[in-house]
């Protein structure tokens, strides 16, 4: 099958190209946040780096780092670089109130986020004669708007079926024909797997690709639905940070995801010393934007463990890859989909008057996680009934739905019970097999 | 009239129950009755005890959640229908009944019956006024 591409000339630009075009956009974009966003002219000042400093992509290092807490302290307006009046959107990424990151968008930011998306359809093979069925989460959560822009752009008929009900999702897979699936990694198995006991075989479906991403997957689990589904399936990753999905996507070639290099400039670092490490180090991921109005991001660090690599492509892409993330370098997990900091357990617990003795066990089960909390109990909060006890693990998992938007499976246990490692509670037990 | 139980959550693993009984007996708590709810993750050991003080005590030090919960305890003839009746005149005057054991002694040709209800007073009040004699704490310590 001959390679298609949604902006073929970016795409496989020479690198030499690539590297001038970043340098030049790359010194508009710190002039801009100079300019226009007082917390990142204090963070550079502190540094003692000015606009003048950065004359090319060479001088990227210079520049201080950002982590989530720079963006959670600047809360709720973030790093804002344009009058609220210029933008159009906003997303978000679920967290604690007044600690969730809100990312701003003005027009132009939403064109170009739905345009990166828009090169992911396309290398999955998607054109105007495709249905594209989104299944990623619609509202904060950027992952169905953001497919459903890039699909609108593709020309593609875009079913906006926003995540759940199964059901109805294989109804209107089956009567209209989808094409290609966009959903996270775990929700396509399961809906291979609704499909297969349904008694549908995966040659019975229209589908010829999916567009899979928003948590860490293994290549056994692309196996599995590939095989299920009877489709080829493409990763896609993004953070709401950076705008969404989209800053780096499979090709047909699925070894790593090219990165919009047009877009972003991607380093990675040492996560102790944030030393730059050269191409095919295992580090830290960090991006810089290189033309977000609202939002920019000058040297994020992702907290993503990953490696980069420039060797030819035979997509004919000639932006970087990146691997799957191999890990975190904070305590961070994805769970359903969904960013999970242990701390954001913590919070509802000291809320609903718990105290912060916790194991979070997170497993995969059929290629769905698992999510379960184990809570010690205090005098005060046993009762004698089983009801009463229940009722209160139901209360805490609501509590926790709440925060999160996902919800555990809540057990209270007796004090004391929960294992602790030279004397430290452990935390989280994840017991997936996130990575090869 | 309520007298005292004592309910401990008891993890369900192999040996936790035996610690219990161990403690007490350790500490010469003899137990008038015991009941065990449990549940896929947990139990809750609800007793009756000769030393109420002493049986906290031991269990509080040893490690476990205890608690002293007044529930009520009815004095019932052994002899069939008893029970219902004392159950009828609770429902009658809308008294849930949250749980319930029974026991007997080697003594009395009597069945003492345990009973966690939402409003204890008025459970009393409500059985007494049926014929039933309810079981104060001295009862208990002398059976």
């Amino acid at each position: 099958m001959e390679e298609r591409y949604y902006q073929k000339e970016i795409e496989t630009m020479p690198y030499e190209q690539i590297r001038a075009l970043q340098s030049e956009k790359l010194v508009k974009q710190v002039q801009h946040v100079w300019d226009n966003c007082p917390p990142y002219r204090k963070l550079m000042e502190e540094k003692g780096v000015t606009p003048a400093d950065i004359k090319g992509i060479d001088d990227l290092h210079k520049l201080p780092f950002i982590t989530k807490d720079t963006l959670r302290e600047t809360y709720p307006y973030s790093m804002l670089a344009v009058p609220l009046s210029e933008c159009v959107r906003i997303q978000s990424t679920s967290g604690t109130t007044g600690k969730r990151v809100i990312a701003y968008y003005t027009q132009n930011d939403v064109n170009l986020w739905e345009e990166c998306c828009a090169r992911a359809i396309v290398a999955a093979g998607g054109t105007k004669e495709d249905v594209v069925q989104v299944c990623y989460g619609y509202g904060l959560f950027t992952g169905g708007p953001g497919l459903n822009g890039g699909s609108h752009l593709v020309g593609s008929l875009t079913l906006p079926m926003s995540s759940g009900n199964t059901e109805r999702q294989i109804q209107f897979m089956m009567d209209l024909k989808s094409t290609i699936l966009c959903c996270t990694p775990s929700y396509a198995a399961y809906i291979g797997e609704s499909l297969k006991e349904q008694g549908y075989k995966p040659e019975d479906n229209s589908l010829k690709a999916g567009i899979f991403g928003a948590e860490p997957w293994t290549e056994e689990m692309r196996h599995d639905i590939e095989a299920s589904l009877g489709i080829k399936a493409y990763d896609i990753y993004g953070l709401t940070e950076t705008s969404g999905p989209g800053v780096s996507f499979e090709c047909s070639e699925q070894k790593g995801m090219h990165i919009n290099e047009d877009h972003f400039v991607a380093e990675i670092i040492d996560p102790e010393t944030g030393e730059v490490l050269p191409e095919g180090s295992k580090g830290e991921l960090v991006f810089t934007s290189l033309d977000k109005e609202a939002f920019p991001l000058l040297r994020y660090r992702t907290r993503d463990i990953c490696v980069l690599s420039r060797k030819p492509c035979s997509c004919g892409r000639t932006h970087v890859r990146m691997s799957k993330p191999m890990g975190r370098s904070d305590d961070m997990m994805i769970i359903r989909g969904v960013n999970v900091f242990p701390s954001q357990i913590e919070a509802v617990l000291l809320n609903e008057g718990y105290a912060p003795n916790y194991q979070i066990v997170v497993d995969r089960s059929k290629n769905n996680d698992t999510f379960d909390v184990y809570v010690e109990l205090s005098p005060e909060q046993f009762t004698d009934t089983v009801s009463g006890i229940t009722a209160r693990e139901k209360a805490l998992a609501g509590a926790i739905r709440t925060m999160l938007g996902i919800g555990p499976i809540v057990h209270l246990v007796a004090p004391k019970t929960i294992a602790r490692s030279e004397g430290k509670a452990v935390r989280v037990i994840d017991k997936r097999k996130l990575h090869d | 009239m309520s007298i005292k139980q004592l309910t401990v959550f008891v993890e369900n693993r192999q040996g936790a129950l035996v610690q219990i009984t161990d403690l007490l007996a350790a500490n010469h708590v003899d137990m008038r009755a015991l009941s065990i709810a449990d549940t896929q993750d947990f139990g809750i050991l609800r007793l009756i005890v000769n030393d109420n003080d002493e049986a906290l005590r031991v269990l509080q030090s040893g490690g476990f959640l205890v608690q002293a919960t007044d529930v009520i305890a009815v004095k019932i003839s052994d002899t069939p229908g008893k029970l219902s009746s004392a159950l009828h005149a609770l429902n009658v005057h809308g008294i849930n009944v949250e749980y319930l054991y029974a026991f007997i002694t080697r003594t009395a040709r009597h069945a003492y019956v345990v009973l966690r209800v939402t409003d204890n007073d008025a459970a009393s009040a409500v059985l007494e006024e049926a014929g039933f004699h309810m079981v104060s704490e001295e009862d208990i310590k002398k059976l």
